[in-house]
């Protein structure tokens, strides 16, 4: 396997005058610096990555640019004249659009309504145009080479073809500059091809491009020039073909990371979790798998193969049809996730906002949600033991809060999921299943976390890691399960494979014959 | 604006609304030679012992992420149940009333739990039904008491504090011990804030729901048959409108319509406010529709004055 780290870019920057430029931007809110005199530029017809750990000030620089935040120093200048948005409209109609992380469509209306929600073109009487509402947005859906249709209802889209319909709306005004905001975090592998030539047709048509992201094969695949932002500081700007891996991370973490294959679990007890022709009706089909005391089993594949749903089925919300759950030696088919928690199951699930915590509750009580009797008696919780609960797992994995009754919805990604993990932690389970613990994280929370899963299956914990980014199910499994349409197609040995017979079995390529290379 | 942003922030427990009810108790202390005395005090706590033990129930179910609209239904039915049914004896009577009320509360729950239908829904319909009950089981007659054990009750004193008023305050400080305190309180808030989450922490999410509509019948029952023990009597049509009652005193003291937050503390503020507002009116001899008026415009500035405060600021900025 080729070293991470080595990677750079093959894009030569692009010479011309920028289209846009910010200068010496400041923003301060109460009590933060969030931007320190930060310089930016982008040039038509470039990719711009703008790098930076969770809380460097990306957003916020994103959000000045696109008129929802007002800087309180330096300047903003589009195609040569200083401009001052005061909302997002303004920014909107003088060509600058944000594509947003969260999505903000309307699921009960066509593609067209939503692409011109706000904007509907109008006709005498103030009535809506319906036909050129229905040529302008086949004009966009072409552009776009969408496989959907102006009338499609938004709800019933994947996605990916939401996201479509979100740059699609952003086409509706002439953009001169697009902001991409983390726009493949909740796309698949096969999706993001899509996403990425849309992105070089809009550089062929001139426009400048922001481009916001954690994933380094992305940044590096796309981008011309990178700029990195660190605590809220400009740390500088290289160019993608000058550069590697190493130096980017160096400048946004000021150190280098190391993703270390090397201390991966080697001390595997007897099976913790077996499945057995485990079925589910029309979700996946006779899956069969073990995962042993001590070991790092990886499921890897696309979404919709079923991954989660197996998780969520050993964790009692399923109810299979046919097949057996084995939990330590036991056959158990939890019908509740009661049940499962009582007999030792943990779930850190997908989503960490919907299903992991209530964002309203403190951390302290986040924190013992999954074991309130441990820190009760008689029914009555006892605050001293929640705080040493708290108190021990804040420690352990370096939780950044001020406090403990700080609301778990104003942390950043990272420490919002070193917070679920410890909440299932102190339940002590026997077996641990992590559903894309690091999506939407920052490297450095990142890298912590899977030196936090490496340390606790060397302690003894039997550990099933959903994942859909290669990188990760290679750093961390003993073995890779591949699944690809609600079945499983093969087996891998995680030291061993190779990215090319991963990649072939979760997209159904010779499935006929699976290969077998069990660990 | 910052300062008292900050005041509210740093003092979780204190609602914007016991300011009010400071106020206002100042207010009419200075307006009414008759408002500022312990019987009159002790005569409010009597008067809104009925909506606030109700209220404490509501506050459980709203913070659960539910609402209940029987509550004033169950109240009128309780009412006629503990004075219709004095014949086989008081206690039988007043167990079956209190039992009527947490069987109908059970029912409640165990149809928003196994159904997925909306509370609000589910027992605005109870509400309906059990009204018709009350009617056809009194034929549309009122019941008199004939125990006196029963309505000396009502109107009985431990020295000088009313046995009602010291009834609600006791409640109202079990009710915040539980809350706060148990893992039912604390899984009654997780509930209401992400049930999908708490479904995740394998929190027994029914069991939680069905419970608290259970508390919440007992104290609409329970203030039933105090509220009947005060008249002597029970009338098919009592505990008209107190679910609208109850609701605003627990909105006024800052528990959300959206589940996941608020308190007894808050709970009791509210249902303070509204006493003091409707006795102190009255003592000022405004008259009563006037009061409805002003409980009105009160209720939708104290929610735009906490929606004010609750502006997301500094903490929100997590870029």
């Amino acid at each position: 396997m080729t070293p991470v780290h080595a990677r750079t870019g093959q894009r030569q920057p692009i010479d011309a005058d920028p289209v846009l430029k910010l200068e010496g931007i400041t923003k301060r809110f109460p009590g933060v610096v969030a931007l320190n005199k930060v310089d930016f530029d982008v040039r038509p017809g470039e990719v711009h990555a703008l790098l930076g750990e969770n809380g460097a000030g990306k957003s916020t620089l994103m959000k000045v640019l696109a008129g929802k935040h007002q800087a309180n120093e330096g300047r903003i200048i589009l195609g040569g004249e200083e401009m001052a948005f005061e909302n997002p409209k303004h920014a909107k109609r003088a060509g600058v659009v944000l594509i947003h992380q969260e999505q903000s469509l309307v699921p009960e209306m066509t593609v067209a309504e939503n692409i011109f929600l706000g904007s509907l073109p109008k006709k005498w009487g103030n009535r809506v145009d319906w036909r050129k509402l229905r040529e302008d947005t086949n004009a966009i859906l072409e552009t776009l080479k969408c496989s959907f249709q102006h009338d499609d209802l938004v709800g019933s889209l994947s996605i990916a073809k939401k996201q479509m319909v979100e740059i699609g709306r952003a086409l509706v005004f002439t953009p001169r500059v697009v902001v991409f905001d983390e726009p493949t975090a909740s796309l698949t592998d096969h999706e993001k091809p899509v996403l990425y030539d849309v992105i070089h047709s809009l550089c062929e048509q001139g426009v400048g491009i922001v481009y916001i992201s954690h994933r380094m094969d992305e940044i590096f695949h796309l981008s011309h020039r990178i700029s990195v932002l660190r605590d809220g500081e400009y740390t500088g700007t290289v160019n993608t073909c000058e550069t590697h891996e190493d130096e980017v991370t160096r400048m946004m973490i000021g150190r280098s990371l190391e993703l270390d294959h090397a201390s991966k679990p080697t001390d595997f007890g007897e099976n913790m979790l077996e499945l057995r022709n485990l079925t589910v009706k029309r979700i996946f089909e006779d899956v069969s798998f073990n995962v042993r005391k001590g070991e790092i089993v990886g499921m890897y594949g696309l979404v919709g193969a079923g991954r989660s749903e197996v998780a969520e089925t050993i964790f009692g919300l399923r109810t299979p049809v046919a097949g057996e759950v084995v939990l330590d030696g036991e056959v158990v088919n939890f019908r509740s996730t009661h049940d499962a928690v009582a007999a030792g199951i943990a779930l850190v699930p997908e989503d960490r906002k919907d299903q992991g915590l209530i964002l309203g509750m403190n951390c302290r009580d986040n924190m013992t949600l999954a074991s309130l009797s441990s820190v009760s008696s008689g029914g009555f919780m006892k605050g001293s033991a929640e705080r040493s609960v708290y108190d021990k797992y804040h420690q352990a994995m370096k939780i950044k809060t001020p406090s403990w009754r700080q609301k778990v919805g104003n942390l950043s990604g990272g420490n919002q999921q070193k917070i679920v993990i410890g909440k299932w932690l102190h339940t002590h389970p026997k077996l641990l299943i992590l559903d894309e613990p690091t999506r939407g994280i920052d490297v450095g929370s990142k890298a912590e976390i899977h030196a936090l899963v490496k340390d606790l299956a060397k302690s003894g914990y039997a550990v099933l890691v959903i994942s859909s980014e290669m990188p990760e199910v290679l750093g961390l499994s003993n073995r890779i399960i591949a699944m690809y349409d609600g079945r499983v197609t093969a087996e891998f040995d995680g030291d061993s494979v190779s990215e090319d017979a991963l990649v072939q079995a979760i997209t159904g390529m010779g499935t006929s014959a699976p290969a077998a290379a069990t660990a | 604006m910052m300062s008292i942003k900050g005041f509210f922030r740093g003092r979780a427990a204190i609602q914007p609304i016991w300011i009010f009810v400071i106020a206002i108790f100042i207010f009419f202390s200075f307006m009414s030679e008759y408002f500022l005395s312990l019987g009159n005090i002790t005569n409010i706590l009597v008067q809104t012992s009925t909506i606030g033990l109700i209220a404490l129930g509501m506050t459980y179910v709203m913070i659960n992420g539910n609402i209940d609209l029987s509550v004033g239904a169950i109240l009128g039915l309780a009412a006629s149940l503990a004075v219709g049914l004095q014949d086989y004896g008081l206690t039988i009577a007043i167990i079956a009333a209190l039992a009527s009320g947490m069987l109908l509360g059970a029912i409640n729950g165990l149809v928003v739990w196994k159904t997925g239908v909306n509370a609000f829904i589910v027992t605005l319909g109870a509400m309906l039904g059990i009204r018709g009950l009350i009617f056809l089981y009194t034929g549309e007659q009122s019941f008199y008491s004939m125990n006196f054990a029963f309505s000396d009750f009502g109107a009985s004193s431990i020295g000088p504090f009313p046995v009602l008023a010291i009834i609600f305050l006791l409640c109202t400080l079990v009710m915040h011990l539980v809350l706060t305190r148990t893992g039912h309180g604390r899984n009654t808030f997780a509930v209401g804030g992400n049930p999908e989450a708490s479904i995740d922490a394998g929190i027994r999410l029914g069991r939680h729901m069905m419970i608290n509509f259970i508390i919440v019948g007992f104290f609409a029952a329970l203030a039933g048959v105090l509220l009947a023990s005060q008249m002597g009597a029970a009338t098919p049509n009592l505990g008209r409108d107190y679910e609208l009652w109850t609701i605003t005193a627990v909105v006024l003291g800052g528990t959300k319509l959206t589940g996941g937050y608020g308190s007894i503390v808050g709970t009791l503020g509210g249902v303070l406010a509204i006493g003091i507002l409707r006795n102190g009116m009255n003592l000022m001899q405004v008259p009563a529709f006037y009061v409805l008026v002003v409980l009105g415009v009160i209720l939708i500035s104290v929610l735009i004055i906490d929606k004010k405060l609750n502006v997301p600021s500094t903490k929100e900025v997590r870029i």
